[in-house]
């Protein structure tokens, strides 16, 4: 059965008839050629396909097409509009953190995320949360121990790991990324 | 995958109505767990019906006192809330131990609750499985059982319940309200989730059509801390072998009061009433929580891939008891 959905992706307003049943991933790649989000697993347990959704990271790979109807999506490729790299981006060639390359566009995207995520003093399982007042929402600092907790969610079959925490600290105590979330 | 129709109704009581008129009909809210089940082929219904913008998405305060999580509410936002840290530190944990960041930020509170188990034979359409196709045998009973439940299982199924947050909700008496074809009603946790006895394929009591549209959580009483603590194979990104829950109030070296639930053990999240019970007034001292965590844990029964799982329970139990007794005051 098909609809008619308007996606926003990367800043340019799409209109396409899909099918129910097609993932958001599937009619990124497919049907409107954006290809930095990858299929690595198609089952929420890889973190490759991760994009920005209205500034929040989620996995493409579960979400339906159809119920994103409207959506703002940004893309890792999208992330840097005129060519010039995202300072996560950037990071992540300065400091290596990768090899072949598959799985860096969701780190990408994801980090984007941790870093927003951090900067509105959301905690993680790591996070202290033992002093006087831990709702007042104050920025978490993102040290290696709170980046590779909240990065768990993007696997790299390459174990280019340690870099990318390197390359995420590196953006994380510069302050800047996070905004591109937004 | 078989070809679904796809409707976004104008509010609750449509979408109920909706999904109450079509037995092959079904929610859809984030779509973590349901749109890998529409890919595995587990779940195969003839309509979705979207829940986005129509259920709150947001905590409030309510007037007596508790708050009110609407069932939108995502699982990251929920876990940041500032009244969820304050109020119940544990219920904070166990969502941040769940899932990954993405998959929290597109999670919802109603859908985290009704997640269905992770055992492979059920997620494997080749496999016998009385909870997806009653009748057909329980692949798990002679398979790889590292993950499966140790209290309360039947020889139907020994799967177990996967959500942390659901833990959480069980220890903190949480209600949820549910809006079905016959109007609203509340139902209890413990009491949302069921034993599999030899109706496995039910892992609720709720019915076809039933909308959960928000949970209700008393406030805690002065003087209670609480923790979450998730033992897994790997620190991060992976479900619980032996999940601990627990609230504790200390007076004078005696407990006072204390709410326990354990996850990774059985169908349901399993709050440990029996452990309460004998903790109550009892010196707040390792050696009582131990004792306590190994009589809840006493009709264990294991096979030779999860004989870990008792031992692991009462340790976990006692160290997390311990740690919040031995804490400041929160
Ligand atoms: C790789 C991976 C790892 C994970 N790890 C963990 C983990 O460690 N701990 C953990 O707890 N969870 C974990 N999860 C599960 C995750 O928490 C759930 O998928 C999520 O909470 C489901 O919420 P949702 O809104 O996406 O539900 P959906 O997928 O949209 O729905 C799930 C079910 O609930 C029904 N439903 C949804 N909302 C309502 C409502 N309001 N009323 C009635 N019915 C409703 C739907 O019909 C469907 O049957 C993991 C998931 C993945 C993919
Ligand atoms: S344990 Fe339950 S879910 Fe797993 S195969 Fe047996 S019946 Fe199916
Ligand atoms: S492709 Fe989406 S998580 Fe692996
Ligand atoms: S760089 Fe190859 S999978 Fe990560």
């Amino acid at each position: 059965m098909d609809a008619t959905i308007t996606l926003h992706v990367d800043g340019e307003e799409h209109r396409l008839t899909v099918d129910t049943r097609t993932g958001l991933l599937d009619a990124l790649r497919d049907r409107l050629g954006e290809t930095s989000p990858k299929k690595g697993c198609d089952h929420g347990q890889c973190g490759a396909c991760t994009v920005l959704v209205e500034g929040r990271r989620i996995l493409s790979c579960l979400a339906l097409a159809v119920s994103h109807d409207g959506a703002r999506v940004t893309t890792a490729a999208g992330l840097a509009p005129r060519g010039d790299l995202h300072p996560v981006a950037r990071a992540f060639v300065d400091r290596d953190a990768l090899q072949c390359g598959y799985c860096t566009p969701g780190q990408v995207c994801s980090a984007v995320g941790v870093l927003d995520e951090a900067a509105r003093g959301w905690p993680s399982l790591v996070t202290d949360e033992s002093g006087d007042d831990p709702g007042e929402g104050a920025p978490v600092p993102l040290d290696r121990e709170e980046i590779r907790e909240r990065m768990s969610g993007n696997l790299c079959r390459c174990g280019a790991y340690t870099h990318i925490v390197d390359a995420v600290e590196s953006v994380g105590s510069a302050g800047a990324g996070g905004e591109a979330a937004r | 995958m078989r070809p679904f129709a796809y409707s976004r109704p104008r509010d609750a009581a449509a979408a109920v109505a909706e999904v109450s008129a079509d037995p092959e009909a079904c929610y859809l809210a984030g779509g973590t767990n349901l749109v890998d089940h529409l890919r595995l082929g587990i779940t195969r219904p003839g309509l979705l019906v979207d829940l986005r913008d129509l259920l709150d998405d947001g905590v409030e305060e309510m007037p007596g006192g508790g708050l009110r999580i609407g069932a939108a509410t995502p699982n990251s936002d929920l876990a940041a809330h500032p009244l969820v840290r304050r109020r119940h530190p544990m219920l904070s944990a166990a969502l941040l131990s769940g899932a990954s960041g993405q998959l929290r930020n597109a999670a919802s509170t109603g859908g985290n609750l009704l997640q269905r188990t992770r055992c492979a034979y059920f997620r494997d359409t080749a496999a016998p499985c009385n909870k997806r196709e009653p009748g057909t045998g329980c692949s798990a009973l002679e398979g790889h059982g590292r993950h499966n439940a140790v209290l309360g299982a039947s020889r139907h199924c020994v799967a177990v319940h996967p959500s942390d947050m659901a833990v959480a909700l069980t220890a903190l008496d949480a209600r949820v309200r549910v809006l079905g074809p016959g109007g609203e009603r509340v139902v209890p946790l413990p009491g949302l989730h069921r034993l599999p006895g030899d109706e496995p394929h039910r892992d609720t009591v709720l019915e076809h059509g039933d909308l959960i549209t928000a949970v209700e959580l008393p406030d805690p009483p002065r003087g209670r801390r609480s923790a979450y603590r998730k033992v897994r194979d790997r620190a991060s990104y992976a479900f619980a072998l032996v999940s601990v829950a627990a609230a504790l109030e200390v007076a004078d070296g005696r407990v006072r009061g204390v709410r326990l639930a354990l996850g990774g053990l059985a169908h349901a999240p399993w709050r440990a009433r029996r452990a309460e019970e004998a903790l109550t007034g009892a010196p707040a001292t390792a050696d009582a929580f131990r004792e306590a965590a190994r009589a809840e844990l006493a009709d264990a029964r294991t096979g030779p891939d999860n004989a870990f799982k008792p031992a692991l329970a009462v340790a976990t139990v006692t160290a997390v008891l311990r740690d919040l007794a031995a804490r400041g005051d929160r």
